[in-house]
């Protein structure tokens, strides 16, 4: 089953994307597959914070583990909104996600 | 000035391995890494990682890919020039280059292999107004000698494993640290982190948390920090701003010398050699793309054979080469040691 979410990029330009949620992907790499601007430098490991972005649907997400907590910490721009792409996993219940890249 | 058959720019696995095919060759290679330590990568951000795509290795860490590449291309005495960054290529008349790094070291080869993953590891700055003016007055991303900071008042910022390990070593030298980290919870091995605490009982360090930098004073140097805690704000005086949050990468100086790019990466030839557009420079591993690139430590270790067999028709276009087996040739170091295969005895049994 493929689920409707919702980027925008850093100049504020919004792309409706089609994620697929069998083929174990987060976030970032769904970004990645639509050739989004999104580095994922450290491939997912939560180590770079190139994937940080806001999440501005209410999407209930699964907890940050202590390693995105602590990129989080020591990442720039965070916000309350603050997550790391690599560490959001596709799944059904992310139907309408909605998210914006946090800047470089 | 360094002589050597290929000069190979970065460290990591794909450069490591480029050293073995080379030296198959009798092709010596020289190194240059921005990084203090050879592996890339794999040694600087995940060597206790594993990895489960290595053919014959169902699991190892990074770090012991590492460790054991070195072993590999022991026999073969690659050079390195570390913590040094390549800035400038230069074109010979007879078509060989010259390398040189940000410190003036001099290399020179008939063929240059950029092995350069992700490029450079920067260091990562906190965004903070006027920063960049305080860059060498008192603001320093890099501790490259803490003999520095002798008697000196200083601030880390940062939670990570380089803050805790400064903080430990400027404790002993420096007149005054302050550690300031955005959380309370530092990620840093448990004994980093428990040495650090224990300074903080005896009251060696100061520590500051939840807090963060948001403004620097001075005048032609940096004098003082303002540090925002919770709603609180703070001034210290210090004499050293150090904030460590972690390196970068960044394709940097690479990316002027003429060489096609393609989305932060240096286009090659795969159908034939990962030859770039520029004759006699090549580009393997991570930091090349082509038509179906994967980056892959095992696809890096594929373009670096072949792009060896090149090189060598390049350096030595006049003589003829064959693929020989290390199997059937054994392998004979530069430094005189032989390995091969135990010959097998012919005897009859009776």
């Amino acid at each position: 089953m493929d689920i409707k979410i919702t980027i925008i990029d850093r100049e504020g330009v919004s792309h409706q994307l089609e994620a697929p949620t069998d083929m174990s992907m987060n976030l970032m790499e769904v970004c990645k597959a639509y050739e989004l601007p999104v580095e994922g430098t450290c491939g997912g490991m939560a180590m770079c914070a190139s994937c940080q972005c806001y999440v501005l649907s209410g999407h209930e997400l699964a907890e940050k583990t202590p390693d995105e907590e602590a990129m989080l910490s020591e990442a720039f721009y965070v916000k309350e909104n603050s997550r790391l792409g690599c560490q959001i996993a596709m799944d059904e219940k992310l139907e309408g996600l909605k998210v914006e890249l946090a800047p470089e | 000035m360094i002589k050597t058959d290929i000069i190979i720019i970065g460290a990591g696995p794909t450069a490591l391995f480029t050293v073995f095919q080379a030296g198959l060759l009798k092709l010596k290679c020289h190194l240059i890494d921005s990084l203090a330590q050879p592996g890339g990568q794999c040694a600087e951000i995940y060597p206790k990682k594993p990895i489960y795509d290595i053919p014959s290795h169902p699991e190892i860490m990074a770090g012991d890919l590492v460790d054991r590449l070195l072993k590999q291309i022991e026999p073969f005495q690659p050079g390195f020039t570390l913590g040094e960054t390549a800035v400038d290529i230069q074109r010979q008349t007879d078509d060989s280059f010259i390398v040189i790094t940000n410190k003036g070291t001099q290399h020179h080869a008939k063929v240059v292999a950029i092995a350069g993953g992700l490029g450079t590891f920067e260091p990562r700055k906190p965004n903070l107004e006027g920063l960049q003016h305080w860059e060498d007055r008192g603001v320093d991303y890099i501790i490259r000698d803490p003999e520095k900071y002798r008697g000196k008042k200083v601030l880390i910022a940062g939670g990570g494993d380089s803050a805790l390990d400064w903080t430990i070593v400027l404790a002993e030298v420096a007149q005054q640290v302050i550690l300031i980290h955005r959380r309370n919870e530092f990620r840093g091995a448990l004994d980093t982190v428990d040495k650090v605490q224990s300074l903080k009982d005896q009251n060696k360090i100061k520590l500051i948390t939840p807090a963060e930098v948001s403004v620097l004073k001075g005048n032609t140097h940096l004098q003082t920090v303002v540090v925002k805690q919770q709603e609180m704000t703070t001034e210290h005086s210090v004499d050293y701003f150090i904030p460590l949050f972690g390196l970068t990468p960044k394709l940097g100086p690479i990316s002027n010398w003429g060489l096609e790019i393609e989305k932060n990466a240096i286009k090659v030839d795969n159908s034939l050699d990962y030859q770039t557009n520029i004759p006699g420079i090549y580009a393997i591993g991570d930091i090349n793309t082509y038509p179906g690139k994967l980056k892959l430590i095992l696809c890096g270790f594929h373009e670096a054979t072949l792009m060896c067999q090149s090189a060598f028709k390049r350096i030595y276009p006049e003589k003829r080469n064959v693929l020989k087996y290390t199997t059937v040739s054994g392998i004979t170091g530069f430094d005189g040691s032989r390995k091969e295969v135990q010959k097998s005895t012919i005897k009859s049994i009776k």
